[in-house]
């Protein structure tokens, strides 16, 4: 089908509906149509009042339900317009035409009728004539493989602004296989093309993107400590992207972070980093496992931690407290209620085990297990979430071996592990003997809490993790 | 004779050259297909996908699925209004929006989906519907049933036993309706009851109706039976063989780009974000310390976010820098309970630590977040 532009910029002219540029057969329907001509030097189209079509059924009107255009938005052939329903029919309509909208002849729920004008959209001659320029410039391709698209007798489809896209990416559109109606090559089939192309993985669609919890809700592991963990493959974009900024407001959740955050900010923080020997704890920890499965509960590295920790709290109480804002009082707190850093959908949530003091590693485990399917389904309380004394953050599980972690208000200290890494050591006769190690890192307040007292803590955690079996003496 | 499972490997090569017309070819107007997959997100991209990429000029499709407890709601209809959200999140059941339009139905294994497929000028929903009822009194010829005007089938009358609801694109169409076999009737009247009240919008309102489930006139009657036997009737008015083919809407080879029509499906945006605006006037009945609080909230809701928000509290109930506060976070966020309860416990660690302020804090926002 040829197409025939009219160049109509400078003069008024009286142009005979068969001509007027459109893809389809479909266009002759439209010879009968009135057409109004817009005799401004500014554009060059014509408006053209495109009318909703018969939806069948003897059914003359409908309701307008979503538009998904608005004024001054341009379009292409076969994009949809906006969203009808009539009587449980409901109905997408498509422009027929490339062009601007200029006018939405109706409002959400309005009533439309069949045959009268929806939308009015000014047809662009000159745009038109410019794609086809185009093709003329670009050496590697042949202008023939843009404007007869014949793919072993099949017509491709591909509406201007992709077939500028394939152009500009030195791409034969026979060679793109197209995934869209009536086999239509889609932006997204000239992204597929080109990723395998440079071998580079697409950046996943920002809409339709949904991380599934279970591989998220990292700061409590089941195995991934030990061998099968996931090595994330980074993302690179593919050359040549014809990509747009992005702003969005921040919103909800977003929001309540950086205001913690930017409080988080006014403390002034010190870190403390060492490394533990977990070999023993990693053999004590697949001993333990099938009994715990046994009783229903998965068994991670998390609740040893959490309980060395509240152990050691019992000792230097004053990591456990709590500075009121104008740094005259210091609440020193009961419970330990040590906070479980879990990375959702939303971002950073951390729910709390609550009285660590009197639960043992299995009463930790079991709730771990109850917090992280809360977590995963998007059903923690706000019980869970707030109340919280003293926080540990698993991030190991993702990877890293050093972190900076930020103390989340009104707790004045937090600890960040890293992943567990099989190494050389040296033993106590001098031999190099393979040792599982993981870094911690500590940051704590440092208007209350001196470097010698978190150091002093650190050492006792990281005693009763290397020796778990000195746990039992002080285990309450 | 029944069921046939047929995984034919040559259609693939013709999948990857020309993912048109071509493959899925019978001799005949007609194919009839059966997904594997309970899913309903699935399953309703199954539908998508044969609405976007099927020619259906030279034949039409026949679509039967099963789902396992979801409650599906129409493409302009609001989740709030139409089910009892808390009572589906409690059960695990699935909540989807469907592209179509229609009302809200309750699908669990008792329930048979039927889809069909046809080309824009040959949509056709009493035709199709005649043919259900055709099938059923050829099964059975003692059942009492009729199609309706509304497109509703009724049995015996008065109960409902099917409803309808159709897509149309620019070339293709679909009708897809419901079958009562043997649902549970327990559950579907309770998750399809909304607790919301003081809610307004212009959303597609569900017209609730009785219902019977087939097997109770006839407890002969098996899911399997009812499926054949539509199945056989399409394919004789088809003139076609009373052939299912069985598809897996996991298989991304066969329907090139399903996982991301399955993805888009289950999405916040899709499911709750496509809901129509509408505003909430509501009040929250608090027990605080031997009284009652009768606390009003007013709400607007687009694309299923807050747009705006007011809380009537009592003067000085909380201190005024936190209630603008709270009233700022809410204005943009998600109109659900797990974005706010993350929003309201993070906001908590700002304020003053204080067990009055925490408490009466706590009990505010868990009521509002009920509301959702």
């Amino acid at each position: 089908v040829c197409i025939h532009r009219v160049r109509s910029c400078s003069s008024i002219r009286f142009i005979k509906s068969k001509y007027v540029c459109v893809f389809d057969k479909s266009a002759f329907k439209f010879s009968h149509q009135q057409r109004l001509f817009r005799t401004s030097a500014v554009s060059c189209g014509q408006i053209v009042q495109f009318k909703l079509s018969d939806i069948g059924e003897g059914i003359t009107e409908v309701t307008v339900k979503e538009w998904y255009v608005k004024e001054g938005d341009s379009v292409s052939q076969f994009d949809s317009i906006c969203e009808v329903q009539s009587d449980k029919a409901s109905v997408t309509i498509t422009s027929r035409y490339d062009g601007i909208i200029r006018k939405l002849h109706y409002s959400i729920d309005d009533t439309a009728f069949v045959g009268k004008p929806l939308v009015d959209i000014e047809i662009d001659a000159s745009k038109g004539v410019a794609s086809e320029e185009d093709v003329v410039e670009t050496p590697p391709m042949s202008h023939e493989e843009h404007t007869h698209q014949e793919i072993k007798g099949h017509k491709t489809l591909a509406t201007p602004a992709v077939r500028r896209l394939a152009m500009e990416n030195n791409i034969k559109l026979s060679e793109v296989v197209g995934t869209g109606k009536d086999n239509r090559i889609l932006k997204e089939d000239i992204l597929n093309y080109l990723a395998k192309q440079t071998g580079a993985i697409l950046p996943p669609s920002p809409k339709a993107e949904i991380v599934p919890p279970q591989q998220r809700a990292e700061a409590v592991p089941a195995a991934p400590k030990d061998k099968a963990r996931k090595i994330p493959v980074p993302v690179s974009r593919p050359i040549a992207f014809a990509g747009k900024d992005k702003t969005e407001p921040v919103t909800g959740f977003q929001k309540a972070m950086v205001k913690t955050m930017s409080a988080a900010l006014k403390i002034p923080h010190f870190g403390y980093s060492d490394e533990i020997d977990l070999t023993q704890l990693v053999q004590l920890r697949e001993e333990l496992k099938p009994v715990a499965e046994m009783r229903g509960v998965k068994l991670s590295f998390m609740p040893f931690f959490i309980k060395a920790a509240s152990l050691g709290l019992l000792q230097y109480p004053i990591l456990n407290a709590s500075l009121d804002e104008n740094c005259q009082n210091v609440t020193y707190k009961a419970s330990h209620n040590i906070g479980v850093a879990m990375d959702t959908e939303q971002g950073l949530i951390v729910p709390n085990v609550k009285n660590v003091q009197v639960c043992s590693v299995f009463d930790i485990a079991v709730e771990l297990n109850r917090l992280q399917s809360l977590g995963s389904a998007g059903q923690l309380g706000t019980s869970d979430l707030t109340g919280g004394t003293f926080t540990l953050s698993n991030i190991g599980t993702i990877g890293g071996t050093y972190a900076k972690p930020v103390i989340l208000p009104p707790e004045v200290a937090i600890g960040a592990f890293g992943k567990i890494q099989v190494l050389p050591r040296f033993n106590s006769k001098g031999e190099v003997v393979k040792a599982q190690i993981m870094n911690v890192s500590w940051s704590a307040d440092h208007r209350i809490i001196d470097g010698a007292t978190m150091a002093r803590f650190s050492n006792l955690w990281k005693s009763y993790l290397e020796n778990p079996t000195s746990m039992l003496l002080d285990l309450k | 004779m029944v069921l046939q499972s047929v995984k034919n490997c040559l259609w693939l090569p013709c999948v990857l050259r020309t993912p048109k017309a071509c493959f899925w070819s019978t001799a005949g107007g007609g194919l009839i297909i059966q997904s594997v997959s309970n899913d309903v997100y699935q399953n309703l991209a199954v539908e998508d996908w044969i609405h976007d990429h099927m020619d259906l000029e030279k034949q039409q499709v026949l679509f039967l699925w099963r789902n396992s407890p979801a409650v599906v709601i129409g493409r302009h209809q609001n989740p709030w209004q139409e089910c009892n959200l808390r009572l589906l999140r409690q059960k695990n059941i699935k909540l989807a929006r469907r592209r179509s339009g229609g009302g809200t139905v309750y699908h669990d294994l008792g329930n048979i989906n039927l889809t069909f497929f046809t080309t824009r000028k040959k949509y056709e929903r009493m035709e199709n519907l005649k043919l259900v009822v055709k099938a059923l009194k050829a099964l059975r010829p003692q059942l009492d049933v009729h199609v309706t005007d509304r497109y509703d089938i009724l049995l015996d009358r008065q109960y409902k036993i099917s409803g309808t609801a159709a897509k149309l694109g620019r070339t293709s169409a679909y009708h897809h309706c419901t079958l009562l076999c043997n649902a549970d009737k327990f559950v579907l009247s309770s998750v399809l009851k909304s607790p919301f009240k003081g809610l307004k919008s212009n959303a597609t309102p569900s017209v609730p109706a009785l219902v019977k489930n087939l097997l109770e006139d006839d407890p002969s009657l098996t899911s399997e039976m009812l499926l054949d036997a539509i199945a056989k009737e399409y394919a004789m008015q088809h003139q076609i063989d009373h052939h299912i083919t069985l598809i897996n809407p996991a298989d991304e080879i066969l329907l090139p780009g399903i996982s991301d029509k399955t993805k888009e499906l289950q999405t916040w945006e899709w499911v709750y974000g496509k809901t129509p605006k509408f505003s909430i006037s509501t009040g929250l009945n608090m027990v605080y310390k031997d009284s009652v609080l009768d606390v009003k909230v007013n709400m607007d809701v687009k694309h299923g976010r807050i747009e705006d928000c007011n809380i009537d509290l009592p003067e000085q109930w909380l201190p005024p820098g936190l209630y603008s506060e709270l009233v700022k976070g809410l204005t943009g966020s998600k109109f659900c309970p797990n974005e706010i309860t993350a929003l309201v416990t993070t906001l908590l660690r700002v304020c003053p630590q204080d067990d009055e302020l925490h408490s009466r804090w706590s009990l505010l926002c868990e009521n509002m977040i009920r509301l959702m």
